[in-house]
C-alpha cells in the first residue's frame, strides 16, 4: 500500500512535527525568546541598514562639524560624533561588521574543527588523536583573545586580518568538543554495526558520528557568535581589528571613549549595541541548550 | 561476622590509598610532561607567527633613516641573517637560560621589562580573582538557595548582563561614573603621586607596604585596585555566578540533603559543611579559564586605568610589532596558565573524592 513516495511523505510529516514541537518547547521559555527577537532584530538592522538608517551616508568618511559632538535629539536619537556622524546610522552599520565578523570566522572554524575532532574522536587512543588533540593543546594554552592580539600585531590591521586570526585561534574549541562527543559515541552499537557491515570511514564518521553531534555543534555556534563579536570588537577597541572610517561598534567605542565624560553618547551607545547584540546570541545559545538537553557545553 | 570483615576492609583501603598516591603522582608527571610539549609547541607557533611578518622589524626598530650598516650590523647581532630554523634554535637556547631577547623598542631585556611588569598585573590580576571567587559563589549560593525568588531573579538578570559586557565597556563606563561624576575612586595607575612610595620587595605595591607599615600607601594602593579589579572580575563572577547557582540548586534536591533535613541539622550547617563543597566542584573546574579571561582582559584594561602592567606592555609591544617582546609575553602567559589549570586540578582533586580515590567509586 505504501509505495517509496508515501514513505517519504510520512518522513517528511514525521520532520515537520519535530520541528513543530520543537519550536514549542524553545518558545515556551521566554528568555530564548528575548534571545530570538534580539539576533533577529539586530540581523534585520545589519541587513537593512542603508534602508533603515536616517543618514545612511555617515556610515563612511562623512564629516560635517558643524553639526559635530551633538548630544542625542530627535533628529539625531544617539547624538552625533565629533566628526558630525549620527551615531545610530553608525551602530546600525556597526551591526554589520560585527555579524560579518561572526558569521565568517565561524564559517571559516567549524568545517576544519569539527571534522579533526571527529577523526581523533573515532581513532581514539591511537596515534593520530594524540596528534591531533596535542595541537589542540597548544593553541589553547593562551587564551584566544591575546593569540589573535599578537596575530594581528604582526599583520597590517584589518577586518579581514583580524577575522583571519581570530579564526586561527578558535576551531581548537570545536575539536575539542567534537571529540569529547565522537570518543564516547564511538564504542555504541551502532557505530560497531556499521563498522561490522564493512561501511566506509567516511560513512561511519559524516553519516553515523556527524548526525549525533550536530545539535551540540549548532548550540556552541549559536553561544559563539556572540563570543566572536567580543573578542572581535576587542581587536577594534585596541586598533588592530576595522580601522576607520569603518563603522565597527569597538571602534566607535574606542574613539568616544577619549571624548569622555563630557560627550558620553559617542562611547555609550555603541557599547550597549555591542552588549545587546551578545546578549541575544548568548539567550538564543542557552535556549537551544535547554532545548537539546545538552550538558557539555 | 561483622569483626571479621573489618580489618579486610581496612586493608583494602590502605592500598587504595597507596594506589591513588601514586595515582595523584602520576597525573601530575603526566601533566608536566604535556606541559612541556605545550609549551615547546606554543613557542614554535608564536616564533613562526612573529618571524613571517611582512616588512623588517630592525628597519622599523631603527627608524626609516637609521644608516644600512646599523641594519645589518643589528640583523646580525639579533640572527636575523640566518635561516628561521636556526634562528629558533638561538631563540629557544636563550629563552631556556631565561633571555627572551632585547626589546627592539625599549632596547633593553625582554627578561628585565617582563620582572619590571608582572608584579603589578599579577597583584590586579589576584585582586580581581579574589572578587571573582567570594562574590560570585556567594550569589551563586544565595540565588541557588532561593530559587525563583527576588534575589535569585536580580542575581540572574545580573549575571547575564556581567557576561555580556565586554570588562573595557565596564573599565569606560566605572571611570566616567566613579572617576568624573561622583569622582570617589583613583582612574590613573597604582599610587597617587603624593604618596610615599614603598621599597620594591615583592613588586605587589600592597605586599611591600603592608610589610613596611606604610598603611596610607596600602589603603591608597587598595583604592586604586577597585576600579580596574571590578571591572576585570565582573565577566567571570558572573559565570561563577551562574555555575554555582546550577548546582547548588541540583544538589539541594538530592536525598543526603533531605536526610540530612531530617536529622534536624540546622540549614546553616546543611548549607557550609554538605551543600557547598560538592557544589564548589564545577565553579572551580572553570577557574582556571576564568582566571585566562581575566588576564586577557587585563590586556585591555590596564589600556584604560594606564595600570603599569604586563598586559599594557604586552599590547604596546603587539602594537609596537616588538617581535622578541610579543613571544616573550606570549610564552609567560602560556607558562601562567599552565601552571594555573594544574593547581586547579589540585584543588578539584582536593573537593572530589571521586577523582582523588582514582575515580572508581561514583562510578
Amino acid at each position: 500500500m505504501i509505495g517509496v513516495n508515501g514513505l517519504t511523505v510520512q518522513a517528511k510529516k514525521r520532520r515537520w512535527e519535530g520541528f513543530r514541537k520543537a519550536w514549542y518547547k524553545f518558545s515556551r521559555n521566554p528568555v530564548s525568546v528575548v534571545g530570538l527577537v534580539f539576533v533577529l532584530g539586530v540581523s534585520f538592522l545589519a541587513v537593512f541598514a542603508p534602508l533603515v538608517s536616517p543618514y545612511p551616508n555617515h556610515a563612511g568618511p562623512y564629516v560635517n562639524f558643524a553639526i559635530g559632538s551633538k548630544p542625542p535629539s530627535l533628529s539625531h536619537p544617539f547624538g552625533t560624533d565629533a566628526f558630525g556622524r549620527d551615531i545610530l546610522s553608525r551602530v546600525f552599520f556597526g551591526f554589520r561588521y560585527s555579524l560579518m565578523m561572526g558569521a565568517v570566522v565561524l564559517a571559516l572554524v567549524v568545517i576544519p574543527g569539527v571534522v579533526l575532532g571527529l577523526i581523533a574522536g573515532y581513532y581514539q587512543g591511537t596515534r593520530i588523536d594524540t596528534i591531533i588533540m596535542r595541537i589542540t593543546d597548544i593553541f589553547l594554552a593562551v587564551p584566544p583573545l591575546i593569540l589573535a592580539l599578537a596575530i594581528t600585531s604582526v599583520l597590517t590591521p584589518s577586518v579581514l586580518n583580524a577575522m583571519m586570526a581570530v579564526s586561527l585561534m578558535w576551531w581548537p574549541w570545536y575539536t575539542r568538543l567534537v571529540y569529547g562527543l565522537a570518543s564516547s559515541l564511538r564504542h555504541e552499537f551502532f557505530v560497531q554495526s556499521a563498522e561490522v557491515i564493512g561501511a566506509s570511514r567516511f560513512h561511519i564518521l559524516f553519516r553515523e558520528l556527524l548526525p549525533n553531534c550536530v545539535s551540540a555543534i549548532f548550540t556552541k555556534m549559536s553561544l559563539d557568535m556572540g563570543w566572536v563579536i567580543l573578542i572581535g570588537s576587542a581587536l577594534s577597541f585596541v586598533g588592530l581589528g576595522a580601522q576607520p572610517p569603518i563603522p565597527d561598534l569597538g571602534t566607535m567605542v574606542a574613539d568616544g571613549a577619549k571624548y569622555l565624560p563630557d560627550q558620553w553618547w559617542i562611547a555609550i551607545f555603541p557599547a550597549f549595541a555591542i552588549m545587546v547584540t551578545v546578549l541575544g546570541f548568548n539567550l538564543l545559545g542557552d535556549g537551544f541548550r535547554d532545548l537539546f538537553a545538552l550538558e557539555e557545553i | 561476622m561483622a569483626g571479621g570483615r573489618r580489618p579486610a576492609r581496612r586493608g583494602r583501603k590502605a592500598g587504595e590509598g597507596e594506589r591513588n598516591e601514586m595515582s595523584i603522582l602520576r597525573f601530575l608527571a603526566k601533566r608536566l610532561l604535556l606541559s612541556i610539549f605545550v609549551l615547546f609547541g606554543l613557542s614554535v607557533l608564536i616564533f613562526t607567527i612573529s618571524r613571517i611578518l611582512p616588512g623588517d622589524p630592525v628597519r622599523m626598530a631603527l627608524g626609516p633613516r637609521a644608516p644600512q650598516w646599523a641594519v645589518e650590523n643589528m640583523r646580525k647581532e639579533m640572527h636575523l641573517d640566518r635561516p628561521i630554523h636556526i634562528q629558533y634554535a638561538y631563540w629557544l637556547s636563550g629563552a631556556l637560560r631565561g633571555d627572551l631577547g632585547q626589546s627592539l623598542v625599549t632596547r633593553r631585556p625582554v627578561s628585565a621589562d617582563i620582572r619590571e611588569f608582572v608584579p603589578a598585573t599579577l597583584e590586579l590580576a589576584i585582586f580581581a580573582g579574589i572578587i571573582m571567587a567570594v562574590f560570585g559563589v556567594a550569589m551563586g549560593a544565595i540565588a541557588g538557595r532561593y530559587r525563583n525568588r527576588w534575589v535569585d531573579n536580580v542575581i540572574r538578570v545580573f549575571s547575564y548582563v556581567g557576561i555580556v559586557t565586554p570588562s573595557y565597556v565596564f573599565a569606560i563606563l566605572f571611570v566616567l561614573l566613579f572617576g568624573y561624576v561622583l569622582n570617589l575612586l583613583p582612574t590613573i595607575g597604582r599610587l597617587s603621586p603624593w604618596i610615599t612610595r614603598p621599597p620594591v620587595l615583592t613588586g605587589l605595591v600592597t605586599i611591600d607596604s603592608l610589610v613596611t607599615g606604610n598603611f596610607a600607601a596600602l589603603g591608597d594602593a587598595l583604592l586604586h585596585l577597585i576600579l580596574p579589579g571590578v571591572s576585570l572580575a565582573l565577566g567571570p563572577l558572573a559565570q561563577q555566578a551562574r555555575i554555582a547557582r546550577a548546582s547548588i540548586s541540583d544538589n539541594q534536591n538530592k536525598d543526603y540533603i533531605a536526610s540530612a533535613r531530617s536529622f534536624g541539622i540546622p540549614g546553616r550547617v546543611i548549607m557550609f559543611k554538605y551543600l557547598l563543597k560538592p557544589s564548589l566542584i564545577p565553579t572551580v573546574s572553570i577557574m582556571g579559564l576564568d582566571f585566562a579571561g581575566i588576564i586577557a582582559n587585563a590586556f585591555l584594561v590596564e589600556l584604560i586605568f594606564n595600570w603599569p602592567g604586563f598586559s599594557r606592555y604586552g599590547i604596546q609591544a603587539m602594537l609596537n610589532k616588538d617581535l622578541n617582546a610579543v613571544a616573550a609575553v606570549v610564552m609567560v602567559l602560556g607558562l601562567t596558565f599552565i601552571i594555573v589549570n594544574i593547581l586547579v586540578d589540585l584543588i578539584v582533586a582536593w573537593l572530589d573524592p571521586r577523582i582523588r580515590l582514582g575515580g572508581e567509586r561514583g562510578k
